[in-house]
């Protein structure tokens, strides 16, 4: 039944539906609404897991690393500058081979401070070895949040579900919360093979010479290529129990006869879906939204992008003096392609910039007949002082 | 599709206005939509939030930036630009207070009054959702007691249902009928 | 945007009295930080620098392009507060300058995130004057529990319920733990007694080394009262002992603002929403209000806190010495 629901909230009983008993986290904006409603719910007896409010989201990371090593599932919640505090724990944690599931409540990233909504914190974090998915509507991030239990456990890697911080995570709208016995019947009781354990003691975390670092990396990397087969097979069972597709590796939308299409991350894939709806000169269009960026689907990327001629990336990021992240590993994959489209990649939305509704048809009308350089396309240029810099 | 711009100040409650007309909406078989544009937390401050309403189900996130309908929970922010921006052509306003301020054509509920009256404390967005709901005819009273039934519990619950009937009486029942006709929801 | 420069005599000069946080910021009505840091930057002048965590304070007196602060400020992150400062003060002393630096931070930039900065500044002894503007919770994002919450408090991650009665564990005891770094001075404040804060700035100020100086700094929307009750508020936290106004050199106490005759902590709960369950008709929150009164009775023991001094009336009395040094 649709219900009523701020995205934190479903998404806090999305946690505590599948049944997590260690959470750990530490308050920024703007994921602390996750976390309250878990703390509300475990005040009054709604919910059983131990809640630890930490000193920092270093803490929270190892708390949870801690937990996942003595056998219980765990969960933890940040954003932005928390992310990156948490950043070696991430290696570590990947590395390890650690189950684990975090929300993260994607935000700009200090300096400028900023507490508004980008995707710089997750991109930065990317090489850290987790899968990382991206969510286009609370919906997903209801369905993904569960999903994600299953693709960690089933691999041993942990993944971030990547939820764009405000945008989604404040937003009230029609969420359907899956059935108890329904969660249930799709995530098995937490069983780490490898789980610290006094009846079969095992070390980790030990120094590893030149002579096998690079093999141990080897099967991580192979770990999270095997989740291209897991994460589209996961959606799918989850699609059987419930109806509802969370998008596989991406999903693709619009008109098969295009020949432009725009691909994208997160919420603002909404905006542009109903952009290319209200406005005629944006059709004919193929949307795609990427969910998994991490593995990078190159295969199905270049499945999706058959047959266009042009496909522009929208991001919300930006590595500086390079330029578009998602925008090179999408030219990267399509570059094998016999005949690859132009790919225009543009920055959108850096530091919670709105993305109006018309972004979508000037964009298209804008677009060079050759790609440029990347660039930010909703970059005020007045706002900039003379000589620019 | 209708789209309303709720402005308040930290503390007045309207971003849980703007939760509570979505929520309504929802029960009611309705696409909704609800958010504010967001800042950091402090009372006082202003606050803008968005709610978006229609049969059909849409998926934008933008904010609203020619809304149908403003909603405003402070008179004083009346004075503030940019707040009666992008209305539409057609568009109507509901405030707090007595009367609008000159050159500001508005319907004006003593909502922060009446939440003192009925709550004992001066948050008028319940207030206000009722008297919207009651303008526009969009949804039956009992919604927004449904919304108001999620979210309160006891004393407060109990007062604000009373509260929003007052605030429901004391404006023009399907004022505003005709312009959500012509919105096309 | 200009550059005005004002030599630092003009700028004393030109105001009655130094105003290093200017008015125009954004606070609450009420707000016990933005009041405690304009008194600390009153006595400390304007040869300072400050390093300052992310929280309330940075926010409110930063919005961009604006700033409400008169002296060189540096927001970096929230962790780091206390290794900033370091960095600021090595410099300085390289190049020989006598301005000052303070380091400013919140209880959860302080007793949590910032811990580890803060103790090895202190450790290594850099002479910075560090002011944790203590309203017990990390309220810039929505009031959640820090380990500065007192005990059965309610907060966002710590509220009362069916299961819980508001946080669990009690108020991390910071004042031992600065007090064993056994720098030279380190003190606790209330913006109700505001020359006491002054005055406490300048001690530290004077003596070299490290200082520490925590001030309990209502909050408003966090703590549940009006802004108008900000002062009363504190004040009754230091009148039931629950918040002792103390002096420490070297780590053993040498001055504290005694008590003639200490208020229940009823008095201070009450006025609190965060406390509000505490009132309910339930035996666990009788439980823990009798909790809340051994805390403060502990207190009042631990540190003296009793005015008795040979039957001279030394109530809130701040020039009552037991030890330590000859000064006013």
């Amino acid at each position: 039944m649709r219900q009523p629901l701020e995205g934190s909230q479903a998404i806090a009983r999305a946690v505590v539906a599948a049944r997590a008993q260690v959470v750990a986290a530490y308050p920024i904006t703007p994921q602390t609404h996750i976390v309250e409603h878990i703390a509300r719910m475990v005040a009054d007896g709604a919910a059983s897991c131990e809640l630890v409010s930490v000193e920092s989201e270093f803490s929270a990371a190892s708390v949870v690393l801690g937990a996942a090593m003595a056998g219980s599932r765990a969960y933890t919640a940040t954003a932005s500058q928390g992310l990156l505090l948490m950043g070696e724990v991430l290696y570590n944690i990947a590395g390890l081979r650690v189950p684990l599931v975090m929300t993260v409540a994607n935000r700009a990233l200090s300096a400028p401070l900023s507490i508004w909504n980008d995707q710089q914190d997750s991109m930065a974090m990317r090489d850290a070895g987790w899968v990382q998915l991206y969510c286009s509507d609370n919906q997903e991030a209801v369905d993904t949040t569960i999903q994600a239990f299953r693709i960690a456990e089933t691999l041993e890697v942990p993944v971030m579900v990547c939820v764009d911080g405000f945008t989604l995570t404040h937003t009230l709208e029609a969420i359907e919360l899956p059935e108890q016995e329904v969660v249930d019947r799709f995530l098995p009781p937490y069983r780490f093979a490898r789980a610290l354990d006094p009846l079969h003691p095992k070390t980790f975390g030990t120094l590893v010479g030149p002579e096998y670092y690079a093999e141990m990396r080897e099967l991580h990397h192979r770990a999270l290529l095997a989740a291209l087969e897991v994460i589209p097979r996961v959606d799918e069972e989850w699609a059987a129990a419930t109806g509802r597709a969370s998008g596989g590796l991406l999903r693709m939308e619009g008109d098969s006869e295009a020949r432009t299409g725009v691909l994208t991350l997160g919420s603002i894939f909404g905006t542009l879906a109903d952009a290319r709806e209200v406005y005629a000169d944006c059709r004919p269009l193929r949307l795609v939204h990427l969910r998994c960026f991490r593995p990078f689907p190159a295969a199905a990327l270049r499945a999706a992008a058959a047959g266009l001629e042009r496909l522009v990336v929208l991001e919300r990021a930006i590595s500086p003096g390079a330029g578009g992240i998602v925008t090179a590993e999408v030219r990267a994959a399509l570059a094998e392609l016999d005949r690859p489209p132009q790919v225009h990649g543009f920055a959108v939305g850096l530091g919670g910039r709105d993305v109006p509704l018309d972004l979508l048809p000037r964009l298209l009308a804008s677009l060079p007949p050759r790609p440029g350089p990347f660039r930010i396309f909703d970059l005020d240029v007045q706002k900039l002082p003379e000589g620019g810099s | 599709m209708i789209e309303i711009r709720i402005h308040g100040r930290g503390g007045q409650g309207n971003v849980v206005a703007a939760y509570l007309l979505a929520t309504a909406a929802i029960d009611e078989g309705w696409h909704a939509q609800a958010f504010p544009a967001f800042g950091a937390e402090r009372r006082g401050a202003p606050v803008t939030a968005f709610v978006r309403l229609a049969r059909f189900p849409f998926r934008r996130r933008n904010q609203i930036l020619h809304p149908d309908f403003l909603i405003i929970q402070d008179p004083a922010l009346l004075h503030v630009p940019g707040v009666l921006d992008g209305l539409k052509e057609g568009g109507a306003v509901l405030m707090d207070g007595t009367k609008p301020p000159a050159g500001v054509e508005a319907v004006a509920l003593p909502a922060t009054r009446l939440a003192q009256e009925y709550l004992g404390r001066p948050v008028p967005n319940t207030a206000l959702a009722a008297a919207f709901f009651t303008l526009t005819g969009l949804l039956p009273l009992t919604a927004l007691a449904g919304a108001l039934k999620a979210r309160f519990r006891g004393p407060v619950l109990e007062a604000n249902l009373r509260l929003i009937e007052a605030a429901a009486a004391a404006v023009e029942a399907g004022r505003w009928r005709e312009r959500i006709h012509a919105t096309a929801p | 945007m200009t550059n005005e420069t004002v030599s630092l005599d003009n700028l004393r000069a030109n105001q009655p009295r130094f105003s290093g946080l200017t008015s125009g910021h954004r606070a609450c009505l009420g707000c016990g930080q933005a009041l405690a840091a304009r008194l600390v930057l009153e006595a400390a002048g304007p040869d300072v620098m400050i390093a300052n965590a992310t929280g309330c304070l940075e926010i409110f007196t930063t919005p961009w392009p604006e700033s409400a602060w008169r002296v060189p400020w540096l927001h970096s992150l929230f962790e780091n507060t206390g290794a900033v400062a370091a960095g600021m003060e090595a410099a300085l002393k390289a190049q020989g300058k006598s301005t000052r630096v303070l380091a400013f931070g919140g209880d959860g930039g302080t007793f949590d995130i910032g811990f580890q900065a803060l103790s090895g500044m202190l450790e290594r002894g850099h002479e910075v004057l560090y002011v944790c503007f203590d309203n017990e919770a990390y309220m810039n994002t929505g009031i959640q529990r820090s380990s500065s919450t007192p005990h059965a408090a309610a907060t966002t991650t710590s509220p009362a319920g069916r299961a819980r009665m508001g946080k669990r564990h009690l108020k991390k005891d910071i004042l031992s733990i600065i007090a064993a770094h056994h720098i030279p001075y380190a003190a606790t404040a209330s913006v109700a007694y505001p020359a006491d804060v002054r005055k406490k700035v300048r001690r530290a100020l004077a003596l070299p080394g490290p200082s520490f100086l925590l001030v309990h700094s209502p909050c408003p929307l966090g703590w549940g009262h009006e802004g108008a009750l900000s002062i009363e508020v504190a004040r009754l936290a230091v009148e039931t002992g629950l918040f002792p106004l103390v002096e420490l050199e070297r780590g053993s106490v040498v001055g504290v603002l005694p008590l003639r005759e200490p208020k229940p902590v009823t008095e201070y709960l009450k006025l609190q929403g965060r406390f509000a369950h505490l009132f309910a008709d339930d035996p666990r929150a009788r439980e823990e209000l009798a909790h809340l009164q051994a805390l403060a009775d502990a207190n009042i023991e631990r540190y003296g806190l009793r005015a008795t001094a040979g039957g001279l009336d030394t109530e809130s009395a701040d020039t009552v010495r037991r030890g330590g040094g000859q000064w006013a």
